[in-house]
């Protein structure tokens, strides 16, 4: 059923990223940490 | 009234560890920065995409130390955002994206290129007919024509199967065809589908 509804949901205009996209990139921002070793720096993702 | 925090200090203060002025400076560009890329993109996922993609990249400079302030935070942003869309048009050129809908016919991305039955009865048709035009073409002209065309042969080796020079294999190529369109202007011959 939720097919019939899909493409004029699509129609919509965007004008905002969904409350997921958000707490992806805050909980991925927390999760990332640079390390600064002589000069190099190394991203490490922390779980 | 309220009190808005200036971008930079807010930039300056995730730097130093604070998470929550992520979060604000999100939230606060957030229908810019949406709209911009969906006037372009006009697609609600490949919008969210790149939105992400942008952030990721904004957080990873960030955290990297090599954001200068020189520039305002949002256009910085903004023109993160334009190279991505900039990056997901030339994606898309290399790889078309087939656009979905209710009438979405598989056919029309997977289709082969093999002939169907009606257009392959119609190739045998022409394909027969045209034998027999050749067969009315002096027997020099008809020989280069059917080991260059049938045979697939070139016109180094023709020259050297025929014992003729590869000028006087092409000039009889050449004349091989001049004469089939005169046969078949003079029959009233139409060989297309």
């Amino acid at each position: 059923m939720e097919k019939i509804y899909s493409e004029e949901k699509n129609a919509c205009r965007l004008t905002k990223v969904s409350s997921e996209t958000i707490r992806f990139l805050l909980d991925y921002s927390r999760s990332l940490r640079v390390i600064d070793y002589k000069g190099f720096k190394f991203e490490a993702g922390l779980n | 009234m309220k009190l808005e925090i200036d971008d930079s200090v807010l930039v300056r203060d995730y730097i130093s560890g604070d998470e929550k002025a992520l979060e604000i400076l999100i939230n606060r560009h957030n229908q810019r920065i949406t709209s911009f890329i969906y006037s372009k993109v006009l697609d609600r996922d490949i919008t969210e995409d790149i939105f992400q993609d942008t952030f990721i990249k904004v957080i990873k400079t960030l955290k990297r130390g090599s954001y200068s302030e020189e520039g305002k935070f949002l256009p910085w942003v903004m023109r993160i955002a334009h190279n991505l869309i900039i990056d997901h048009f030339r994606k898309n050129k290399r790889m078309p994206k087939f656009e979905g809908s209710d009438d979405f016919n598989i056919f029309a991305v997977i289709g082969d290129d093999k002939l169907n039955a009606e257009r392959q009865i119609i190739k045998d048709q022409i394909d027969s007919d045209l034998g027999v035009l050749i067969e009315e073409l002096p027997e020099d002209q008809k020989e280069v024509l059917v080991m260059r065309i049938y045979r697939d042969m070139s016109f180094k080796e023709i020259s050297e199967n025929t014992g003729v020079s590869i000028n006087t294999a092409l000039g009889r190529m050449r004349y091989a065809l001049i004469n089939l369109r005169k046969i078949i202007n003079k029959h009233n011959i139409v060989l297309t589908s």
